[in-house]
């Protein structure tokens, strides 16, 4: 099991009522890896990766973590895992240090809260209440919560969403860092420059299944973009070309 | 990097989860009023309401410009009696609001018009029949002694503090861990917790254990207003009186996360938590002794845990009851602790 990849899992199908919001996906996540799941809203981007995170349970298919299976494993794998959602709004009238203990303690082992203030510099804002913290700030609060227990991997979905330039980029390096240390993430976005950043490689989703995976040079070489100065070839321009939509369109 | 929980600066999820409850409910503003300040007014108005000692007063309607005759200077000069001048035609508007209680209709004899259904009615009926009738001329065969004796604890007022304090255990219990648990599934907390490894049900128990610690305000405010004030005697053991009063905010503990399992707005909440303690403020003998109702309706209304903590309550205020004298009592509460919490562990929705 120690070679197992990070994340594989084959024919996912879920489905809201009538509604088709995965459908037959598969992909396999390397130790180690950066992995981007790219599309515009409604894709099946966050409906797949809570499935990965075993907050849901597909229809059909087949989930390994860590070459674990969530109905086996699950108290261990939640041990190793740091998930940060989308929606989530942390309690606004805890303290950054309250909060951030609340999470260490459901782990066994990890870092010291201390260390978890000071990995997402979050050290002047820990006597503040999250209701007082910035976006970028809450989204750094958000990422170390995930990061308490010291994971193998982290699912990240949206992460810098709403962000200013600023932010975005100081959670690019939390993130470097992460990698540097061995770390594998999962996350999801429609931000190209943000796919083309950080990720090793990405799954462009749309309609529920994975129509192009590749790094993001492969796919744009693929596409054959000009490459002259004035426009680089982008994520953006192969995704366009692959669905005849914009990424952010709705 | 890596660090046991125990040198990482967090206590345990129990103790963790229980002080963020108790943080978020100590910066929450409505929370402390309905919590702290609540108990105190409603104690204050049942002061006004029962001045102490005051026996109660027959109020009673005569005709204008009757005051100055000699039944009205009868009527006024018997004690605990208060005449008042009604209009004929506003008679009834002044008996439905018990402004009056009775009214003389002159005549000879004079007639009495009240409604019988209403006890304080059928009090004036006797009280001003006998004054009128002694004002004719009857004399009496014979007039018993009395032997006038108060037995503390018996005024309604006596009553009622210990079926308030069951009551605000109650509410503080169901809608304290209801709106709690809702808000935290609106903003999608509970979610973000399960993709912890927390364990589910510590988080439960720590909204449980976060629950009992402001039951002692809440128990002795008005319970000690009643004392002090009102003059409510206190015959029991504050061991007895502290163990009713956790093993009831535990059951309602317990039934406010399983009324909060599955809504997912505070409207759904607000509905089910008035669906569930609306019958019990009729039924469990808070306002007026549930021995009103039916005796078919009585073994349910037993089972109640309003009536088991309200009942309860009163045996160890009022008459001294030791814990053992209620084990049934005690048996129904720790039965609506166990199957709610046993329940919602099992079906509270996370998402």
């Amino acid at each position: 099991m120690a070679n197992a990849p990070a994340l594989c899992c084959e024919g996912l199908v879920k489905r809201y009522g009538s509604v088709l919001a995965v459908d037959g996906l598969s992909l396999t996540v390397n130790r180690g890896e950066c992995f981007g799941l790219l599309g515009p809203n409604g894709a099946g981007k966050t409906t797949t990766i809570e499935i990965l995170e075993g907050l849901l349970d597909p229809d059909a298919g087949r989930v390994e973590v860590l070459g674990l299976t969530w109905a086996s494993h699950e108290r261990e794998l939640r041990q190793r895992l740091g998930i940060q959602l989308q929606e989530t709004q942390l309690s606004e009238k805890l303290s950054v240090r309250e909060t951030l203990r609340m999470f260490r303690a459901f782990y066994d082992e990890g870092r010291t809260v201390d260390e978890l203030l000071a990995l997402v510099d979050l050290g002047s804002k820990a006597d503040s209440w999250v209701g007082k913290l910035s976006g970028g700030q809450k989204q750094r609060l958000a990422l170390a919560c995930a990061l308490a227990g010291n994971p193998d991997i982290i699912f990240l979905d949206e992460p810098t969403t709403g962000l200013d330039p600023q932010s975005r980029r100081q959670l690019w390096d939390l993130l470097s860092r992460f990698r540097t240390g061995g770390g594998t993430i999962l996350l999801t976005t429609h931000y190209m420059d943000e796919a083309e950043l950080l990720c090793d490689r990405v799954a462009i989703v749309d309609s529920g299944h994975v129509i192009a995976l590749d790094t993001p040079q492969a796919l744009i070489a693929q596409l054959g973009a000009p490459r002259v100065v004035t426009h680089q070839g982008t994520l953006e321009d192969v995704f366009v070309s692959l669905t005849g939509r914009h990424l952010r369109d709705e | 990097m890596t660090s046991k929980r125990a040198e990482s600066g967090a206590a345990s999820p129990l103790v963790e989860l229980t002080l963020a409850r108790l943080r978020l409910f100590l910066r929450e503003p409505e929370a402390m009023f309905w919590t702290f300040v609540f108990p105190i007014l409603m104690s204050v108005a049942m002061a006004v309401a029962f001045p102490s000692g005051g026996a109660m007063r027959v109020l009673v309607g005569i005709a204008p410009g009757q005051v100055a005759s000699p039944l009205g200077r009868a009527l006024a000069s018997t004690s605990g009696l208060v005449v008042k001048e009604v209009a004929a035609t506003d008679e009834l508007r002044a008996l439905r609001e018990g402004e009056v209680h009775l009214m003389i209709v002159p005549g000879n004899p004079p007639t009495y018009r009240y409604d019988e259904t209403r006890d304080e009615s059928r009090l004036a009926k006797f009280v001003v029949d006998d004054v009128l009738k002694r004002l004719a001329g009857r004399v009496d065969p014979w007039t018993a002694s009395e032997d006038r004796v108060r037995v503390a604890g018996s005024r309604y007022v006596d009553w009622l503090i210990p079926g308030l304090v069951g009551m605000t255990i109650m509410g503080t219990g169901m809608w304290g861990l209801g709106f709690s648990i809702v808000q935290a599934r609106m903003q999608h907390l509970l979610k973000r917790l399960m993709a912890s490894p927390m364990r589910k049900r510590d988080y439960l128990l720590a909204q449980l254990v976060a629950r009992l610690a402001f039951l002692a305000p809440e128990v002795v405010v008005p319970l000690g207003f009643g004392i002090l004030v009102l003059g409510v005697p206190f015959n029991g053991s504050v061991l007895a009186l502290a163990s009713v009063s956790i093993i009831g905010a535990l059951a309602f503990g317990a039934l406010g996360l399983l009324a909060a399992s599955r809504a997912r707005t505070i409207e759904a909440i607000s509905g089910i938590m008035n669906v569930i303690m609306l019958p019990m403020w009729v039924l469990s003998g808070v306002f007026f002794s549930s021995a009103n109702f039916p005796e078919v309706a009585q073994p349910f209304i037993r089972l109640l845990p309003l009536t088991a903590l309200v009942d309860a309550l009163r045996s160890v205020v009022l008459d001294g009851a030791s814990l053992s004298m209620q084990a049934s009592r005690l048996m129904i509460l720790a039965g609506w602790t166990v199957v709610p919490f046993a329940l919602a562990v099992k079906f509270f929705k996370w998402r």
